[in-house]
């Protein structure tokens, strides 16, 4: 007798087990402000985003100028060699 | 190339502005939502970067091994490079980290490493630049040094527990997400192809004004 009504409480908690891990999340009882959120949550991820594509433009763009201000010097250098060399000739 | 050159860098300036189009479109990860979307330039950045730290250290050995003047211009312009985008990742990953993580730095093996990578380059450029003569192959002897830290920054995860994402990220990316990396990836790939013909056609400009000094001297 005993050992049949383990075996119907065992069988009852394995039939009810996956119904409570199934629960559906418990009905909210209070709003939170999103100030009271922690720090990171509160964070807006869209300037980051922007800055991060901005700061890629920027230094793309930067190091292109850096090129074509180098080398327009070396060559109205080399222009100035050539011209001073043609005089230096005649 | 000469003729090329400026065509592709009207595309590579198109591409880039189309870019955060095709990114907007792409998913969100579910986790962290708008700020994933870094990946899309932060990761691409990072594979350059170790992209041109090993040209830079492949050049600089074969300038040491064969004297060849051509691939020390090579080296020369893809160290500038790797400063560029070691300085791109290093900034995006920190502003992808403070939403992700809740803080801007880690000081864990990947972060740290691809910080150790960015500092050699940039050991690489100053030596260049204020070393004196012999300076090109001490400068050289260090990029080799700067690509063996290549190997494991890629592999650092597999090595050491690490916050960072894995590599197998990008692989595994959903039809969803795959579309607007690779358009991230190719725009900069191809912008590093630009700028480093550029920086090498500097460079050999450099070399021809030496010669020209030099004639001048005889």
């Amino acid at each position: 007798m005993m050992r049949r009504l383990l075996l119907v409480v065992w069988l009852l908690a394995g039939a009810v087990a996956p119904v409570l891990a199934f629960q559906p999340p418990a009905a909210q009882s209070e709003y939170v402000p999103v100030k009271d959120l922690p720090p990171v949550d509160q964070l807006p991820a869209a300037p980051l985003l922007v800055a991060a594509y901005s700061f890629i433009w920027l230094a793309a763009m930067f190091y292109l100028w850096t090129i074509w201000r180098r080398l327009g010097k070396v060559e109205a250098e080399m222009r100035a060699l050539e011209q001073r060399r043609s005089h230096s000739n005649r | 190339m000469k003729k090329a050159f400026l065509p592709l860098l009207l595309l590579a300036a198109a591409m880039f502005a189309y870019a955060p189009v095709v990114i907007a479109h792409a998913d969100y990860e579910s986790t962290m939502g708008l700020v994933q979307k870094v990946m899309y330039f932060h990761a691409p950045s990072g594979m350059v970067m170790l992209m041109s730290a090993v040209v830079c250290g492949v050049a600089s050995a074969l300038y040491l091994w064969k004297k060849d003047p051509a691939a020390d211009r090579v080296a020369i312009a893809a160290a500038e490079l790797t400063a560029l985008f070691g300085l791109i990742v290093l900034v995006t990953g920190p502003l992808w980290a403070r939403k992700a993580w809740g803080v801007w730095w880690v000081w864990e093996a990947r972060l740290t490493m691809s910080f150790v990578g960015w500092l050699i380059a940039v050991g690489y450029l100053f030596v260049r630049k204020y070393g004196g003569p012999g300076s090109d192959k001490l400068g050289a002897a260090l990029a080799v040094f700067c690509t063996a830290n290549v190997p494991f920054l890629y592999c650092s995860f597999n090595i050491w527990r690490t916050m960072h994402p894995m590599t197998t990220v990008v692989p595994t990316l959903q039809p969803g997400m795959r579309g607007a990396f690779w358009f991230s990836a190719l725009t900069l790939f191809l912008l590093y192809g630009l700028l480093l013909t550029a920086r090498i056609h500097l460079e050999r400009q450099r070399t021809a004004l030496d010669q020209l000094y030099l004639a001048e001297e005889d």
